[in-house]
């Protein structure tokens, strides 16, 4: 196969421009899996549902998706919490949440995705909006609208998220929970507290996230499955609990989704994000910046 | 009741369902019945790695494929007959356990729960791309013309072989729960660490019960492409499996061999019901409801339950 | 001289030397020399965070030392994973229970038995149950044998946790805290437990902060301090030793 310098170049921003939305995907499973130590395999369920509500309200009075999941962002949040809630009571003060409340987490995975099936089937959805089909040429390199709109505003979700946990009270006791939960104590935070409102937020971000996907492609609901290897492989990637990590963990899979899907087809791409995750935990379970 | 007696009675009770029911004149009783043993394989099969050693298998589905696409290969290479590829499907299957559980058991647990759901995907992708089982299109593995033991048509056949596996499931899963073997997974389920202070070799038992497990999950899935002489990626890798094996075992209880059998058979018998009256989309929420119920509200399941009443009821 | 040392060396039932661990930058063992001779009672003491659990679990295996050797009746075992050690004639007690919660409290030793104990004593699998329960009862639990391990009381449980090690059938039992909390009687009642093993030929390994049991029970105590070891020796020499009270007084 003849490699273009226009393919290659085309495939490299397409999966910069993937990568940052990757990011803004995987920075709740960061926070949950990777500081709070909560394994939320029904993630992806969540980013699916925002995607819906985005869908619905879109089709409904034709709004932005991305302005209608920001304004949405607080049901996401509550969800959040009385999700943790559930979990915190049923299994992790019972310390049964490695086997059972992995498989709660299962279920509702499970049942979000089948409740989206019986209200609007497997037709894959759409969203209309003023930039869909707009692209900018330079050159012969194009800069799709529909990634670079979700890219740009992923960033800003990202870099906010991080700004916060290391600049604020309540993300520096979050920033704790992972590592030390005594010092949270004493200094009179309670751990469970500070854990439910992180699980919130990071829930609210699958939420947001859920709209920048539908903005870059139709959306279905048995996708959300195929994006929990993409989650945790990024979240492995880069580290647990790093949220810069986190970040480069998704460049890295959005560049190896890209170059797949642009030299061997797109049927292979999916199996890029598992696949790496396979080989991460294989071989360098610490992640790309591990020790 | 000691190994032996509980296997040779297994095989009677299998062999006497068999011989029984081969006289109901309802062709689809044989395919519902099917489906319901395929589930009950599954699940003995997960319990023996989930409920006893206590680590999540998330891509049954992916093992349960192995078996099916094995016996396919072995079909359109060898035409192979129906044993073969029980055999091989069933080795490889372990196989792949084998390779999944040393690359990933040294991990945390949950580290093993999402490479099993990476394998999964990873290999759904590969037998959709790979033409010689298939590919996305399916394959064909015609059912042979002659159908031993004078039976009518070759589902009967199918049937009943699924029932003796099914028996041979759980034998092997009561033999790992009453020996040795059965009380070092107990103890790492309880407290690894504990466990590999106790002088239990942690790593070689976690690798051992994930291959058994694995192994049977592949076993139940080579008599697959026989069953519909279909075979096709999406249907062989169905969330089904994957939802329907963790959910059996929790709803009947994940201690012993006999709460996945309860739960198997309930839970199968009431989703053939609902297939036919409602949807299946109804009964995958119905199974995943089920599932978060049982696990938030009643961890130990059915069997749990039933100790309870009989702790009461031994004061 | 030299000929004595090797003598009393090859006497040493475990044998650790320059036994360093790090975790990140901060160094938890700095070349730490500590040996016990078959039959010994040791105590070992040292402040919080002075790296006494960290040496039990590099001992055990449960943790790998970076540096440094140790040896099990001559044998090097640092390549050993925990299990084989426990197997070899090592046992340990946790400072925190960690109870089969699944199982009774009988069943609980039993796996110990089955997968350490009965290859130093032979015994048959239908003996198991009968020995656990005679362990059992040496510690006081006899009645308890058939109620489950996961709602024992505080004292039942670190009762417990040493049946469980005793089960191991080990030559060198590490009690790790056993006795943290507990009252007088109780810590009197474990007391009397482990020096009953002297009698089995059992040497054991005591870290505890509660000094009374310490200097009652150790034929010989070694002082751990921010990883290194500054004292070890007579029960009586080493309370006296200028160090050692500083060490604990500057606390």
């Amino acid at each position: 196969m003849e490699v273009s310098w226009a393919l290659l170049a085309n495939a490299i921003i397409a999966g910069l421009l993937l990568g940052g939305f990757y990011a803004a995907m995987s920075v709740g499973i960061s926070i949950s899996f990777g500081m709070l130590d909560v394994v939320n395999i029904a993630h992806p369920a969540f980013i699916i549902l925002g995607s819906y509500i985005a869908y619905i309200v879109n089709d409904q009075f034709g709004f932005d998706p991305i302005v209608v999941s920001v304004v949405v962002s607080p049901l996401f949040f509550l969800l959040g919490m009385v999700l943790y809630r559930i979990y915190y009571l049923c299994f992790e003060r019972r310390g049964q949440e490695s086997l059972r409340g992995l498989a709660f987490f299962f279920g509702i995975l499970f049942i979000t995705e089948v409740a989206l099936v019986l209200i609007f089937g497997v037709d894959y959805r759409m969203v209309s909006s003023r930039y869909g089909d707009v692209t900018w040429r330079l050159g012969e390199v194009g800069f799709p609208m529909r990634l670079v709109v979700p890219f740009l505003v992923s960033m800003v979700m990202v870099i906010g998220v991080q700004l916060f946990l290391t600049h604020t009270f309540f993300g520096r006791a979050v920033l704790a929970v992972a590592q030390d939960q005594l010092a949270l104590r004493l200094m009179g935070v309670n751990p469970v507290r500070v854990k439910e409102l992180a699980f919130a937020i990071s829930i609210a971000t699958a939420g947001v996230a859920g709209a920048f996907l539908i903005v870059i492609q139709p959306v279905q609901p048995a996708i959300g499955r195929e994006f929990i290897g993409l989650v945790f492989a990024v979240c492995v990637l880069g580290g647990m609990g790093s949220i810069l990590g986190t970040l480069l963990g998704a460049f890295v899979l959005g560049l190896a989704e890209s170059f797949t899907s642009t030299f061997f087809g797109p049927s292979w791409a999916p199996a890029v994000s598992f696949g790496l995750l396979l080989a991460t935990l294989a071989f360098r379970p610490s992640g790309l910046l591990g020790r | 009741m000691s190994n032996r007696v509980f296997a040779v009675v297994a095989l009677a009770v299998a062999l006497a369902l068999a011989a029984v029911t081969q006289l109901i004149p309802n062709e689809y009783f044989f395919s519902a019945a099917y489906t319901v043993l395929l589930f009950v394989i599954l699940a003995t099969a997960w319990n023996i790695l989930g409920g006893y050693t206590g680590y999540v298998n998330f891509g049954s589905a992916a093992f349960f494929a192995i078996g099916a696409y094995t016996t396919v290969f072995f079909y359109n290479a060898f035409k192979a007959p129906l044993p073969v590829g029980i055999v091989a499907g069933t080795l490889v299957a372990g196989l792949a356990g084998l390779g999944l559980g040393y690359l990933t058991l040294r991990l945390r647990g949950v580290f093993f729960a999402i490479a099993s759901l990476a394998l999964a995907v990873v290999l759904y992708i590969f037998i959709v791309n790979w033409d010689y089982v298939g590919g996305a299109r399916g394959a064909y593995v015609l059912q042979p013309r002659e159908i031993p033991f004078g039976l009518p048509r070759y589902i009967h056949l199918i049937y009943a072989v699924q029932l003796m596996m099914a028996a041979f499931a759980l034998v092997v899963s009561r033999v790992i729960e009453k020996s040795t073997l059965g009380r070092g997974l107990a103890a790492i389920r309880d407290d690894e660490l504990a466990a590999e202070c106790s002088g239990v070799p942690t790593l070689k038992l976690k690798i051992f019960s994930t291959m058994m497990s694995c192994a049977l999950m592949g076993m139940a899935g080579t008599t697959f492409p026989y069953y519909l002489s279909y075979i096709e990626p999406s249907s062989a890798f169905s969330l089904s499996y994957a939802v329907n094996s963790i959910a059996m075992p929790l709803i009947g209880g994940m201690m012993s061999w006999m709460g996945p059998l309860i739960g198997a058979v309930l839970l199968g018998t009431v989703q053939q019901l609902v297939q036919v009256t409602i949807s299946s989309a109804w009964n995958l929420l119905i199974v995943g409801v089920l599932l978060v119920l049982f696990v938030t509200l009643a961890p130990n399941g059915i069997m749990g339950w039933v100790d309870a009443w009989r702790r009461r009821k031994g004061r | 001289m030299a000929e004595a040392m090797t003598a009393a060396m090859s006497a040493a039932l475990l044998e650790v030397q320059g036994v360093s661990k790090r975790f990140g930058g901060f160094t938890a063992l700095d070349g730490v020399d500590f040996m016990v001779r078959p039959g010994e009672r040791v105590g070992l003491i040292g402040p919080n965070g002075s790296g006494k659990s960290t040496l039990v679990n590099c001992i055990v295996g449960t943790l790998r030392n970076e540096e440094g050797s140790i040896r099990f009746e001559g044998q090097d075992i640092g390549g050993d994973p925990a299990h084989k050690r426990i197997r070899r004639g090592l046992a340990r007690s946790f400072q925190i229970p960690k109870p089969f919660a699944s199982m009774s409290v009988l069943d609980n030793l039993c796996v110990p038995l089955l997968y350490a104990g009965r290859r130093h004593e032979n015994l048959a699998p239908g003996r198991i149950a009968e020995e656990a329960m005679h362990i059992l009862e040496q510690v006081g639990l006899g009645e308890k044998a058939r109620a489950m391990s996961g709602g024992l009381t505080q004292v039942d449980m670190r009762k417990l946790e040493l049946a469980r090690a005793m089960a191991a059938k080990p030559k060198l039992l590490i009690s790790d805290e056993a006795m943290a909390g507990l009252s007088a009687s109780e810590v009197d009642d474990i007391l009397a437990l482990l020096s009953g093993l002297k009698g089995q030929g059992v040497a054991v390994i005591m870290i505890e902060h509660v000094m009374r049991a310490v200097m009652k029970f150790s034929e010989r105590i070694a002082v751990l301090v921010a990883g290194r070891k500054i004292a070890d020796g007579e029960p009586q020499a080493v309370v006296g030793n200028p160090e050692v009270v500083k060490a604990y007084l500057g606390e």
